[in-house]
């Protein structure tokens, strides 16, 4: 199992973990529209590190479960939490002006979609997509 | 003792030089020493031995002017920065080391030696680094400004039809960027309908999308009519998959179907000329 990861700061961190999603995704195997799904979804997950918690991490690494190969993306930052859970996930809510698209549009993108948060210690999203 | 220890150098140069390049070769990681050329080496380290005798003889502003030069040009030789206080270092080694063998350095004056040193090689340092990082920024900024020429201009393609082409990823400088020459150039060009070419945008996510959306607004505003081209089938299933809503657009997979229903748009048409 190998593990990368890119720290998000800056708005060309979003960049750099899109590209390594792109790699990591080829690297196992998946097609070219499968490959615009993770690396889209990446970008959402890394642009809400970006614009509401200042700082985090993507990890990206390659798992197994049986016969089934998959690309997980985890998400990890130490921001202010999301207080409302079910409505960040609801399409067009959105707290800085933008479509309001982003996480429910990661949850279709991608397979398996989880969510940990704690208001005022941060949130991880675990997001994966099995290669069939 | 300043002119002192200036004279020591220059009097000792050579020896010195031929030390401390012997104790950078020492240094394994230095890519550098292999791919030079030997006189390159020897004049580059002769440079930076006059440089570091300089900044103990001559006026400021003389030094200033050598050191810029000297930084131009070992950033283009590709030196890393480390390297470059590794050197620094090492030489003031050297020169203790050598200057103590020669019983230059006695218990009286190794107190003002010692002060002079760091007088002399802190600020120099910090010079240094200061060029160093002055040469990377210009560069920094130039290729900015190079990516910002060819970030988004807006092309007069037939009489009342432009077409911006998309290529990269679009942040949100850019994004401002491709709205500001998107609105001028639709007045400027009398446009009334503009094509978007996206075919070149690695990632559509809901921020790009979003800027799309506010641009075509804007278009719209100004008495255009905008038309989004270059949809990769990918990037359609994820535009989907995200759930934005595109409808208020004429959106279509090519720019060569984009050009014509733009044509159609203005009641016009490309045929084929019949037999001469």
């Amino acid at each position: 199992m190998n593990i990368d990861s890119v720290d998000i700061v800056t708005e060309w961190d979003i960049v750099a973990a899109r590209q390594l999603g792109r790699n990591e995704a080829k690297k196992v195997g998946f097609g070219t529209v499968d490959q615009a799904r993770i690396t889209t979804a990446i970008s959402e997950l890394a642009r809400n590190i970006y614009l509401y918690t200042g700082k985090g991490n993507i990890a990206i690494k390659e798992v197994t479960e049986g016969n089934l190969k998959g690309l997980l993306v985890i998400a990890s930052d130490e921001g202010p939490g999301i207080a409302d859970v079910r409505r960040a996930l609801e399409d067009g809510f959105t707290t800085s002006g933008g479509l309001g698209a982003g996480l429910p549009g990661v949850k279709r993108l991608m397979d398996d979609f989880k969510i940990e948060t704690v208001v005022g210690e941060g949130t991880k999203i675990s997001a994966t997509k099995w290669l069939r | 003792m300043n002119k002192q220890i200036a004279g020591y150098i220059n009097e000792h140069l050579d020896e010195i030089l031929e030390r401390w390049t012997i104790k950078m070769e020492d240094e394994k990681d230095d890519r550098f020493f292999q791919i030079m050329s030997e006189k390159v080496i020897d004049n580059t380290v002769r440079e930076f031995g006059e440089l570091v005798v300089f900044s103990l003889t001559e006026s400021e502003e003389v030094y200033r002017v050598k050191l810029n030069d000297f930084s131009v040009k070992i950033v283009r030789y590709g030196w890393s920065v480390t390297f470059v206080l590794k050197a620094l270092t090492n030489f003031t080694h050297v020169l203790y080391d050598k200057m103590n063998e020669d019983g230059y350095l006695n218990e009286q004056n190794i107190i003002s030696y010692t002060e002079i040193m760091t007088n002399w090689i802190t600020p120099l340092t910090h010079s240094i680094v200061e060029a160093y990082s002055n040469v990377w920024d210009r560069t920094v900024h130039l290729q900015k400004m190079a990516l910002q020429e060819l970030s988004a201009s807006l092309i007069p393609m037939f009489d009342k039809i432009s077409v911006m082409p998309l290529v990269g990823t679009i942040d949100t400088e850019r994004a401002k960027l491709i709205m500001e020459n998107l609105l001028h150039g639709v007045v400027k060009h009398r446009a009334e309908v503009v094509l978007l070419d996206i075919t070149g945008v690695p990632v559509v996510d809901t921020m790009v999308a979003h800027h799309i959306i506010q641009a075509a607004d804007a278009v719209r505003l100004v008495g255009a009519k905008c038309m989004l081209v270059g949809i990769r089938p990918e990037i359609a299933q994820t535009i989907v998959a995200l759930g934005i809503n595109l409808n208020d657009f004429t959106t279509t997979s090519t720019m060569q179907r984009g050009v014509e229903k733009a044509l159609a748009l203005t009641n016009r048409a490309i045929v084929e000329v019949k037999d001469k």
